[in-house]
């Protein structure tokens, strides 16, 4: 397992590499200036100047490796001086957002909490959810809970994220009063009522998100769940004497774990990419609204460097699912 | 009354199972009536969709319900009549008292645990055993059973297992409570010829040692010469004909058992003849199970066999056959 692990691991670095100048070079197609944001009234030659320092001159080529220097080499070294403290942070220069001058990992350190918290919790949530609905309704295959689950995750699955944010707004928000509509990052948790204020204000971000990834996994917990409950060794275990709860919460459950926690750690990245519209709706400042901005606005290093750290995720998280699959399932063995 | 001998430890009367589908009831038990004594091995014989199987699982209520409603009957068992338990008591029969062997050791054990933990659960549940102990017993058993350097091979999955000693750890699973009775159904159908021997004799010997009584289904009427005591000829959902093993076989008076006799090749002597066919389909249980289910392939069908399903008549000592028509004289039975 540990031999496949470091092999994946080290396959995967060409196919980062790979990855990264495809980003970097379609990105680089769009036409945009760094220096259209800037005031009217700087001179064409300062203009000039400023695309120089930029480096937006050079060849593409000389572009490319040295942004990719920067983003595996200096970057990695000064998110680990903010981290501990140690003096590693190279000196020169960083990848610089051409729209706030300041070094895009910082930015992105700055939204990665809020994506965190409000994604990442819809998220858990989501499984929280779906594991026991999807186990009930294969169990109780075509009865009114199931029927009604059925019901409810197809609506889920099939109505856009930023439909049903703006119909909670609407419903929650606007007519009943009860929550935000819009998520505030500046809030401090310090007492109670301050967390319930944050509980109130993450509420619906969270229930959003979290239809549309419950309603995904409970399909494939239930597709599962139904997989395995016709199999020969539930009858052997019934055989054995052992109660309804054992066969289905121990015999069952773990075989039709295997492809749902696949599914699982396959959509984490998603976590983090998946969520920019959600974000956009009810206004978090995380990731997501970053690259929406950074779009908007023609900055290309941000853009750059946010979907090369979503591709990183992405492998990273292939990797682990099939990692994950060997631990789970002893038949499968990758040395 | 042939069956219902005093020293019997099961005891089935006029059990009936009815499968509920689309197009209808289907009777896949239709009052089945018969005996195991204490010690025995009975061998149940007939093809595919006689209601073998069906029957046995409907005694021990592990037949999924629905699709699946238990009509009518009784089973003694242990002074007590298995139809009328509730599921709790059931729970403590099956794999304490009545142990079970199913045809495909390749799928009726869990992928997902190792052997050890699937032969220690009906011992921790049933017998209390604390878990070192269970484990000591669990070596024990596998000893039993045949299987090799048992104490290491207890953490082994069953896809490290072969077909053979998958099928031993099942029966190890089978006898883990010491079961006064012992279901073993098609137990070595999905096995090579080799290895089906290897079984045959492993459960003759067990049965000596353990003194259990054996219910042993098949369509292999060759491994019922072998081992068995009695023979119980099943087709369309009901018993045609039971007899002691050497009586039955040479002297069938069932139609059915004399034609199923005849397509068993010979392999000594001179091949003369084609193999003999049985002609017609088996019945699809469907059928009204108010006439003789054998009637449509049957040679000797008469005005009668259309109008009354005929019950089990005494044809010999301890045999019984399920036939108005008498294959010795030619000539209708007069009952």
């Amino acid at each position: 397992m540990l031999t496949y692990t470091i092999r994946r691991l080290i396959l995967a670095v060409p196919t980062l590499l790979f990855i990264s100048l495809v980003i970097f070079l379609i990105v680089k197609l769009s036409p945009s200036d760094p220096t259209a944001g800037l005031p009217l009234t700087i001179p064409p030659e300062v203009r000039e100047q400023i695309r120089q320092s930029l480096g937006v001159n050079d060849p593409v080529f000389v572009q490319y490796f040295k942004w990719l220097k920067l983003m595996v080499w200096n970057e990695p070294l000064h998110l680990i001086e903010s981290w501990t403290g140690w003096q590693v942070g190279p000196e020169g220069p960083r990848i610089i957002s051409y729209q706030t001058r300041s070094p895009v990992m910082d930015l992105i350190m700055q939204r990665m909490p809020q994506t965190l918290w409000v994604v990442g919790t819809s998220y858990i949530v989501g499984i929280l959810i779906a594991v026991p609905i999807g186990v009930i309704s294969a169990y109780r295959q075509y009865s009114i809970f199931d029927q009604v689950g059925t019901f409810i995750s197809m609506l889920g699955f099939s109505v856009p994220t930023f439909f049903t944010g703006v119909l909670f707004i609407v419903i929650f928000a606007v007519q009943l009063g009860w929550f935000p509509s819009v998520y505030d990052t500046t809030h401090v948790v310090t007492d109670w009522d301050s967390f319930v204020v944050q509980l109130k204000q993450i509420i619906m971000p969270v229930m959003v998100l979290g239809l549309y990834n419950a309603s995904q996994i409970s399909r494939f917990m239930r597709a599962s769940m139904l997989d395995n409950l016709n199999q020969d060794y539930v009858r052997t275990a019934r055989a054995k004497g052992l109660t309804e709860k054992v066969v289905v919460l121990v015999h069952v459950l773990r075989n039709s774990m295997i492809p749902v926690v696949t599914v699982i750690a396959l959509n984490v990245p998603s976590v983090f990419g998946g969520a920019i519209i959600t974000e956009q709706v009810f206004k978090v400042n995380g990731i997501g609204q970053l690259l929406i901005i950074a779009i908007q606005g023609g900055d290309i290093p941000v853009v750059q460097t946010v979907s090369f750290i979503f591709a990183i995720l992405i492998v990273l998280f292939n990797l682990l699912a099939d990692v994950l699959y060997g631990v789970l399932d002893p038949r499968i063995r990758y040395d | 009354m042939p069956d219902g001998g005093l020293a019997s430890v099961l005891d089935v009367k006029d059990l009936k199972t009815v499968f509920r589908t689309r197009r209808g009831e289907v009777h896949a038990v239709n009052n089945v009536t018969f005996h195991l004594e204490a010690g025995e091995l009975l061998g149940v014989v007939g093809e595919s969709g006689s209601g073998k199987s069906v029957t046995m699982m409907s005694l021990i209520g592990l037949l999924p319900q629905p699709p699946a409603e238990i009509r009518g009957g009784t089973v003694r068992f242990e002074g007590k009549d298995l139809l009328a338990c509730t599921e709790e008591e059931l729970r403590a029969v099956r794999g304490a008292r009545i142990g079970f062997v199913f045809q495909d050791p390749m799928t009726s054990l869990n992928p997902v645990f190792p052997v050890g933990f699937q032969i220690v659960e009906p011992l921790r549940k049933h017998m209390k055993l604390s878990k070192s102990k269970a484990r000591d017993r669990a070596v024990e058993l596998l000893e039993l059973v045949g299987i090799p350097d048992a104490r290491r091979r207890l953490d082994d999955y069953p896809h490290q297992f072969s077909g053979g000693m998958r099928q031993r750890v099942m029966i190890a699973i089978a006898l883990a409570c010491d079961p006064q009775v012992l279901i073993a159904d098609e137990p070595t159908t999905a096995l090579d010829v080799t290895i089906q021997a290897q079984i045959l004799e492993l459960i003759k010997e067990l049965r000596h040692k353990l003194g259990m009584a054996i219910v042993w289904i098949t369509h292999d009427l060759g491994v019922i010469a072998g081992i068995a005591d009695r023979v119980m000829v099943m087709y369309g959902g009901q018993v045609v004909e039971q007899g002691p093993v050497k009586e039955l076989f040479a002297n069938p008076k069932h139609p059915y058992t004399r034609m199923l006799l005849e397509t068993v090749p010979s392999v000594r002597g001179d091949r003369v003849e084609r193999l003999r066919v049985i002609q017609g389909q088996p019945p699809i249980l469907a059928q009204d199970p108010d006439s003789c289910p054998f009637r449509p392939r049957c040679p000797f069908a008469f005005e009668r066999c259309a109008r009354q399903n005929p019950p089990r008549l005494p044809v010999g000592p301890g045999h019984d056959a399920a036939c108005f028509w008498n294959v010795d004289t030619g000539a209708p039975r007069d009952v």
